[in-house]
């Protein structure tokens, strides 16, 4: 499973584990809004730690759960993204809408 | 016959399939390798090949299964070329479609894959034509780094 969540009062935890490519990204986009409709959380925390690829399939997953997340009036914390994904989000210029460390 | 420039080359045939994305862009790693290259610059060239590849998949065979060459040539200078063609729709505007977030693809497509490919890499020429297909060549060059084969 690319994305394993946990929640726990309206905090919603979730994993990014492995390659975020297009191949990929449709389950993992579907997973983290099934997720979001079902808790309706305040924050969402993405974990990135385990990505070890991404590609601008990732900015998409971002953007669309962050855009989720604000349709619900929820906030999305993307945490600890590895080098070569950050490159990618960066090129996109993401940090300046997405929180991202 | 003529003269061959470059030191050495690989040709790789696959089918329009996302799961070949993953292969392709570790292929490309494991024969740049020989370079002895940095992780950042292995993980420009990956995310690179990724996002060319996804293209010929998703833009060069919308609606069916085609076939897609990836070729990659060591040339002097520690310079390395990846060239990725497929015999698809073809792009009726290449400058349109360079532009950033400009996309005609699916809710998993950003619209930056050309941006990345422009900021990751040294040069990127593409050609394309309608009904024949897309040519998209690449070249990066590697930092100089002691004791590697070239």
């Amino acid at each position: 499973m690319p994305v394993t969540c946990n929640s726990k009062e309206r905090t919603l935890q979730a994993n990014l584990i492995g390659e975020v490519d297009h191949h990929g990204a449709k389950e993992i986009m579907r997973e983290l809004e099934q997720q979001i409709d079902r808790i309706l959380p305040r924050e969402l925390i993405l974990n990135c730690s385990g990505v070890t690829f991404m590609d601008s399939s990732g900015i998409a997953v971002l953007l669309r759960t962050r855009q989720r997340m604000e349709s619900c009036g929820g906030t999305l914390r993307v945490l600890d993204v590895p080098a070569q994904a950050s490159k990618v989000l960066r090129a996109a210029n993401l940090q300046k809408i997405i929180s991202f460390e | 016959m003529p003269t061959v420039t470059h030191t050495n080359e690989v040709t790789i045939s696959f089918l329009s399939r996302s799961a070949n994305e993953g292969f392709a862009r570790t292929a490309v790693a494991c024969f740049a390798a020989q370079l002895d290259p940095t992780l950042d610059e292995i993980g420009d060239v990956k995310t690179a090949v990724s996002e060319a590849v996804t293209n010929a998949i998703v833009h060069g065979y919308p609606n069916e299964l085609g076939k897609i060459t990836l070729r990659v040539r060591l040339l002097p200078d520690r310079t390395l070329e990846i060239t990725v063609r497929d015999w698809g729709v073809g792009i009726p505007d290449v400058d349109k479609a360079r532009t950033p977030l400009y996309t005609t693809g699916n809710e998993e497509r950003s619209g930056m894959g050309f941006t990345i490919m422009e900021s990751f890499m040294d040069h990127l020429k593409v050609r394309s034509k309608e009904g024949k297909g897309t040519t998209l060549v690449m070249r990066k060059r590697f930092s100089p780094r002691a004791g590697a084969a070239m």
